[in-house]
């Protein structure tokens, strides 16, 4: 029942403007995720929902409702902060309970509803400690309890995980997961973690700047990005982007990279390049790694390229691979190929291929 | 650590131990030689070399509390053995009681005095405390126009001896009829604290992360609500290591003490080394009543001193 809306949202320390003509719906029980890299305002996008922050024009809404001129306290909005912020002086009890005090909540609601939270949380044996004694997974538990408990409207979330180790991350990640398929409540979450925010987010947001980048689902945003920052933000290893030339001769169409390289490509491009009317210096290809294929062997449509560099992964390699004076980066099965230096052939699936404007950073949304 | 040590190691220990020994000694003798003297017989307080073996009396304490006046005769056998115990103490120094029409005890000024110390230094720090928290809170929390200057401003209070003022407030003091009150001592020792208070405040107060706050406002709670169950909480260390410097300074105040006050409000400071004595002064009495005064500052130190011992390792330990 619960949906946030901002609304031509700016907002400036001093000359600094962090947040730029922000426009967001968030509706009733979704989980979004805040992306963007350190600095790019997403903690003040989130104190300013959660009213620690003024903004300086523009409205949030919280079910419809202007909220600028309502005290943090009013709004009903629980926050878990990057720190933590546990109450050093009071037990994770009191800690849990400090947010039903403030609604005079009777003793012994107040004493089922902490118990039953420590439960879901599985912290039950730790209510009678100081927050000093805790771990740091315990910690961000317990901090997220203290967030639950009172059911609020919404729940924001500022890199709760950002500081644990990464394998507890992953963890923690699962059960986070887990709270909100179980309570259900609207939730913003804020990392620079990529990863992250695929695994967690109905739809994730990609600020970068104080601007808005994408909105969208997590495939949408790998498989579509809206611009260049998006499509090198998000993915890892991180994507191809190089400038291109499209030839047409006899009916086919090659696409240039690197100067030498030419790949063939689908007649389509050619009428698709024609309505996004970019010109041809400004014209970038963006493909992942992925969608780089790489043989050992001669193959028809495939390039002679140098294997440049490996960087094994593990489950899988990266291969730099020098295509004419540019860097293609593939991924293959581990161990494919064997040594730096060797000469072997790769092909550009035009499936997996983006194509962007380099000098509005827009992708020209061609589909092939 | 390793349980290894070699005897030269040993032997600089017990160098150091009986470094700090002794460093003790000299700074306890003082203290050591004010305790035994409020014991003394009179005529062994001033005895060189000084008298360290001694029956210890209580009598410079019975002095300490009574009125007394010179004996012109010795008392009679019949007058000494109606007196209690104490009483005759007071015979044996060659006084006697000074008593009311009635028959009652006069006390001497002594109690009054400690009690206007007490009363004055208790206010003035919990005033001085209470304010600079306040302040301190304000500088530390909002953007304060000048915050700086403002603060720069209230340190300055300071930089003047206070001597150089010490006229200027006398006349003031008596244009507004507040010589000799509890009030004007009051308003003068937290006017005095109130610029150290602040600045000590402000940096415990820097110290709690502002997030705290923050959650407790998230959490439902008020900017006041939020101050009081999170910020004070959190700055009962620095509140008593605060209220323990303003106490010993209040406590300690001699020279406004002697210049603004004279019978009423009079604190012990100007008061003990005022007694004394009728004729000869009488530094056994002297001695109890500075051990007296001794003792409140002792016992409140005491009982925050592991608050006290987080102040100073308090940056330390955040984070
Ligand atoms: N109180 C403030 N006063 C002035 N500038 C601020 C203030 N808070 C944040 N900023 C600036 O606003 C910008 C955005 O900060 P914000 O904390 O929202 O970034 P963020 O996306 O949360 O970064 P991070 O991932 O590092 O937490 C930064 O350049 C920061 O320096
Ligand atoms: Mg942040």
């Amino acid at each position: 029942m619960t949906s946030i809306e901002l609304r031509d949202v700016q907002k400036y320390f001093g000359s600094l403007q962090v947040i730029k003509d922000m426009n967001l719906k968030i509706e009733d029980g979704e989980f979004i995720v805040l992306l963007g890299q350190s600095g790019c305002g997403k903690t003040t996008t989130l104190r300013a929902i959660a009213g620690l922050e003024t903004i300086d024009t523009g409205d949030i809404l919280i079910d419809g409702k202007p909220v600028q001129d309502l005290k943090c306290s009013d709004r009903d909005i629980a926050m878990v902060f990057q720190s933590f912020s546990l109450y050093p002086h009071m037990t994770v009890f009191e800690n849990i309970a400090f947010p039903l005090r403030a609604t005079r909540m009777s003793k012994t609601d107040t004493d089922r509803r902490v118990r039953e939270i420590a439960q879901v949380l599985r912290i039950t044996d730790l209510l009678d400690k100081r927050p000093s004694a805790l771990s740091g997974g315990d910690m961000q538990r317990v901090a997220i309890g203290r967030a639950l408990v009172r059911r609020p409207k919404a729940m924001l979330m500022d890199e709760p995980i950002g500081a644990l180790d990464a394998k507890l991350r992953e963890e923690m990640r699962a059960e986070i997961k887990r709270l909100h398929l179980k309570q259900g409540s609207t939730t913003i979450y804020v990392t620079h973690d990529q990863i992250e925010a695929m695994s967690l987010a109905d739809r994730i947001v990609i600020m970068h700047e104080g601007r808005l980048q994408q909105v969208g689902s997590p495939t949408e945003v790998y498989s579509r990005p809206a611009n260049l920052f998006v499509a090198q933000f998000v993915g890892s290893p991180v994507m191809n982007v190089a400038p291109v030339e499209v030839e047409s001769s006899g009916g086919s169409i090659h696409v240039g990279v690197g100067g030498a390289s030419r790949f063939e490509f689908p007649a389509t491009l050619l009428a698709q390049l024609d309505t996004a009317d970019v010109r041809t210096n400004e014209l970038a290809l963006g493909v992942r790694p992925e969608g780089v294929l790489v043989s050992r062997d001669e193959k028809n449509g495939y390039f002679p390229v140098e294997a440049h560099l490996i960087e094994p992964l593990g489950s899988y390699d990266i291969v730099d691979l020098r295509v004419g004076d540019q860097i293609l980066r593939a991924r293959t099965r581990s161990g494919y190929i064997e040594r730096a230096g060797a000469r072997v052939y790769a092909r550009i699936d035009p499936s997996q291929t983006h194509f962007f404007d380099t000098s509005s950073g827009d992708s020209l949304g061609i589909r092939l | 650590m390793a349980a290894v040590t070699t005897s030269t190691e040993r032997t600089l220990n017990k160098l150091a131990i009986a470094g700090v020994l002794i460093v003790t000694l000299i700074f306890l003798a003082p203290i050591y030689w004010i305790a035994s003297t409020a014991f003394k017989p009179r005529n062994l307080s001033t005895t060189i070399p000084p008298t360290v073996v001694f029956t210890p009396e209580v009598s410079p304490f019975v002095k300490l509390f009574t009125k007394r006046s010179q004996l012109r005769s010795p008392p009679t056998p019949e007058e000494y053995a109606a007196a209690p115990w104490w009483e005759r103490m007071v015979f044996d120094g060659g006084e006697k009681v000074v008593r009311d029409g009635k028959g009652n005890v006069q006390w001497s000024g002594y109690p009054s005095r400690f009690m206007n110390s007490l009363i004055v230094a208790t206010i003035s720090t919990i005033l001085a405390v209470g304010m600079g928290t306040l302040t301190a809170y304000g500088f530390s929390r909002f953007k304060v126009k000048g915050e700086g200057d403002l603060l720069f401003f209230i340190l300055s209070t300071r930089m003047l001896p206070p001597v150089v003022v010490a006229i200027p407030m006398f006349l003031m003091y008596r244009t507004f009829g507040l010589n000799d009150t509890h009030i004007g001592l009051i308003i003068l020792y937290t006017a005095f604290n109130l610029s150290f208070s602040v600045w000590l405040m402000k940096g415990f107060m820097d110290e709690i992360p502002k997030e705290y706050e923050e959650a407790a406002l998230v959490d439902g709670y008020t900017r006041m609500q939020a101050f009081f169950k999170v910020v004070l909480p959190e700055a009962a260390t620095g509140i008593a290591a605060t209220a323990v410097f303003c106490f010993i300074t209040a406590w300690n105040e001699y020279a406004f003490a002697l210049i603004m006050t004279n019978r009423r409000a009079q604190t012990a400071p100007p008061f003990i080394p005022s007694q004394v004595g009728s004729g000869l002064p009488d530094w056994t009495v002297i001695a109890a009543g500075t051990l007296l005064f001794l003792l409140p500052v002792a016992i409140f130190t005491f009982l925050l001193r592991n608050h006290l011992l987080r102040g100073v390792t308090f940056g330390a330990i955040r984070k």
